[in-house]
């Protein structure tokens, strides 16, 4: 699942602007494009350019198609160059989409994605909940499904809850939201009681999030087991018996550094019984 | 910074996992964290790492004048540092309540208890005395501060050397190490200490709590004990009733675990005498490619790269063709000629500086390969749509036809381009 600063492009139409340290921004450029999908698939580190390389000659005859390259995270544009500004692989979505996929641990809240949180305080009508980043978030008790001013949700503090940013920039405070923009809830809400939460890298969540990854299919040849996914790095996961649940919990942390082989290797013995 | 809240399902989970004998690493409940003991340059310099939690004690010496009580005896003090590095509940500067329990417990268990004989720290009596000081830093709080700083502290005194002095009538010198060799810390016993954290009210016992064991605690009890089953110092807090044979049964597993921390202990210290005295500089050669000084370590993970051998070996392979002397003139810009060395004036030399760079840093990052930590996987479908950029205009750069002066600056740049690139390297 890509992080919202690409939907972020449905709704914002011209303007280039700084969302969370990601810069959209649209370049119209032959050879860039070219020497960007060269170098797809690459480590990359900040202070790696692309610039605009143009043809020795312009042809007159045929039309000059200028083709679009919307750029995501961990890519910026300083004047005429494509600058990278995170360490990481360099990725490509055709038809035109490059990204710098990073790793880190501290999550910086984005519009759009979807969140653990743990209620910390009510105050009025707004729960204060706490998602990891520098600021604690604010989640209106009517932003759930079915709730009206007299039929308040049952929301406690030290609940869990599963929302999504409704309003995530550096300059305000950030808002979540347990419904769709249907007004459904779509899986969201307060959710947490019997199983275990715990705190993983933000690349590791990526990668489970990500349609058909070996990770969460591995995990299924297991036991029976709910896992919900929060951006910010947080895991919760609920099986039969607390044994069970430790063990996906532990196995869940270690795939971080694990190779594809060592972790099939390790779930293999798990479902044999040997741990 | 506030540390992040305990969520319900969390003390749930913790209380009811207790109930059935499981922690959330697997330990039985009368199990240690995996204790490592490493020794820095200096004498006095030790790191422990149980488990997560990461301390270092550092030991120094000084002449000072003594206490007008005891005129006899040196001087020991203690400071425990809480680092905004260990938790970010943490702050810079304030004492906070755990800070002084911790500093309190420390005294306690070592000055109190006398394991270290201050009268041998006597220089002149009622004149000049050694004070011995020991800090120590938390590097990373994953539970259990307290065994961990005591074990770090009584290792680094015993790892401990004090200048020589030599005493003629009023005078005292100090001799420096290369003059005479320093003296080891005289050493009576090693008192430890041993955390017990209680649940429900004291039915159920864990040792070596971990950070959210910690936060779900009801009560503290720390036993500190030497492995000749001294106690030398019990201390209980949180409030909980205790009854006696709890007590009891805690001081017979602490004496357990106390004998077994000192044997390793004294391996650890046996080890690094004798690396010493093979090697020379082993502490800090030793440091230096496990990074011991960053306070979370994480585990290499491999990368997914393409073809990373044969581009390699490219660059290497082109990198290394001298650059050859240029005799014969060279026509850089039509009406501009050029013979012999490579001038600086100006004539478009930062693109051609850019590309050469860039392959300065391919050879950087493929350098760097075992120091990335990522392992990547290809991401899958998202909305994605253009937008128009209505403010910006096609630019297009045109250059003249450069040929020879191209293969020139390449050699020219090429130079520049490492010189940078090193200096990068410096920073």
């Amino acid at each position: 699942m890509l992080p919202s600063c690409f939907l972020c492009v449905t709704l914002i139409l011209i303007r280039v602007r700084n969302i969370n340290g990601a810069d959209l921004s649209v370049t119209r450029t032959c050879r860039m494009f070219s020497s960007l999908k060269q170098r797809v698939e690459d480590v990359l580190l900040p202070g790696d350019e692309f610039s605009l390389e143009t043809d020795d000659t312009i042809s007159l005859t045929e039309a000059v198609k200028p083709e679009k390259a919307v750029c995501g995270p961990g890519l910026r544009r300083s004047g005429d160059r494509l600058v990278v500004c995170k360490s990481g692989v360099l990725r490509h979505k055709p038809p035109n989409v490059f990204w710098i996929d990073s790793q880190q641990r501290r999550y910086v809240p984005a519009k759009g994605e979807t969140v653990i949180g743990i209620v910390t305080a009510k105050s009025g009508d707004v729960f204060k909940v706490d998602v990891g980043g520098s600021e604690q978030a604010s989640l209106s008790y009517l932003a759930f499904e079915g709730a009206t001013k007299r039929n308040r949700p049952n929301v406690q503090v030290g609940d869990l809850v599963f929302a999504q940013f409704i309003i995530a920039n550096k300059d305000m405070e950030p808002e979540l939201a347990c419904i769709d923009s249907s007004g459904r809830a779509n899986g969201m809400g307060v959710f947490g009681a019997g199983g275990l939460l715990f705190r993983v890298s933000l690349g590791l969540v990526r990668r489970l999030l990500s349609p058909h990854n070996e990770v969460r299919s591995d995990l299924e040849t297991l036991f029976p087991c709910e896992l919900v996914v929060g951006m910010n790095g947080r895991l919760w996961v609920r099986s039969s018996s607390i044994q069970q649940t430790l063990i996906i919990a532990n196995l869940l942390q270690s795939c971080e550094t694990m190779t594809a082989q060592q972790r099939k290797e390790l779930f293999r013995r798990v479902q044999q019984g040997a741990l | 910074m506030k540390d992040t809240p305990l969520s319900n399902c969390e003390r749930d989970f913790l209380l009811r996992a207790i109930e059935e004998k499981k922690r959330l690493d697997g330990r039985q409940t009368y199990d240690y964290r995996r204790i490592k003991i490493t020794f820095g340059t200096d004498y006095g310099c030790c790191f422990v790492d149980l488990g997560k939690t990461r301390v270092m004690a550092q030991v120094s010496c000084e002449l000072v004048a003594p206490k007008e009580n005891r005129p006899n005896e040196g001087i020991m003090f203690f400071n425990i540092e809480l680092s905004p590095m260990a938790s970010p509940a943490f702050e810079q500067g304030r004492q906070s309540e755990l800070s002084v329990k911790l500093n309190r417990q420390l005294e306690r268990c070592l000055r109190n208890s006398k394991c270290i004989d201050t009268e041998s720290l006597c220089v002149v009596s009622g004149k000049t005395v050694w004070q011995i000081r020991v800090d120590i830093h938390m590097l990373n709080n994953d539970g259990n501060l307290m065994d961990a700083s005591s074990i770090a502290a009584i290792t680094a005194l015993c790892h401990f050397r004090r200048p020589d002095v030599g005493i003629q009538g009023e005078e005292v010198t100090v001799y420096s190490p290369e003059e005479r060799d320093p003296i080891p810390l005289s050493i009576y016993h090693m008192p430890i200490s041993v955390s017990f954290s209680f649940f429900q009210q004291g039915t159920y016992l864990l040792v070596d709590p971990c950070e959210r064991e910690e936060r779900v605690m009801d009560g503290l009890l720390m036993i500190a004990m030497n492995k000749h089953r001294e106690i030398c110092s019990i201390q209980s807090s949180g409030g909980i009733m205790l009854l006696k044979e709890q007590v009891m049964r805690c001081s017979k597993i602490a004496s357990v675990k106390v004998s077994e921390i000192t044997e390793l202990i004294s391996k650890a210290l046996l080890n690094d005498k004798a690396a010493r005295k093979a090697g020379g500089r082993c502490g800090f050669a030793e440091s230096m490619p496990q990074e011991r000084i960053t306070a979370l370590k994480t585990e290499e993970t491999p990368m997914e790269m393409k073809d990373v051998t044969e581009r390699a070996n490219d660059i290497i392979q082109k990198a290394e063709a001298p650059p050859p002397a240029v005799s014969s003139p060279v026509v850089p810009v039509p009406g501009v000629g050029q013979v012999g060395q490579q001038n600086t004036w100006g004539l478009e030399e930062e693109d051609e500086e850019d590309e050469e760079e860039d392959g300065e840093e391919q050879k950087e990052t493929v350098a760097k390969m075992e120091e990335d930590q990522h392992e990547m996987e290809d991401r899958g479908a998202g909305d994605v749509v253009e937008i128009s950029d209505s403010e910006e205009e096609e630019v297009v750069i045109l250059h003249p036809e450069i040929p020879g002066k191209a293969e020139n600056t390449g050699s020219g740049s090429h130079q520049q381009g490492a010189a940078t690139s090193q200096k990068r390297q410096k920073k």
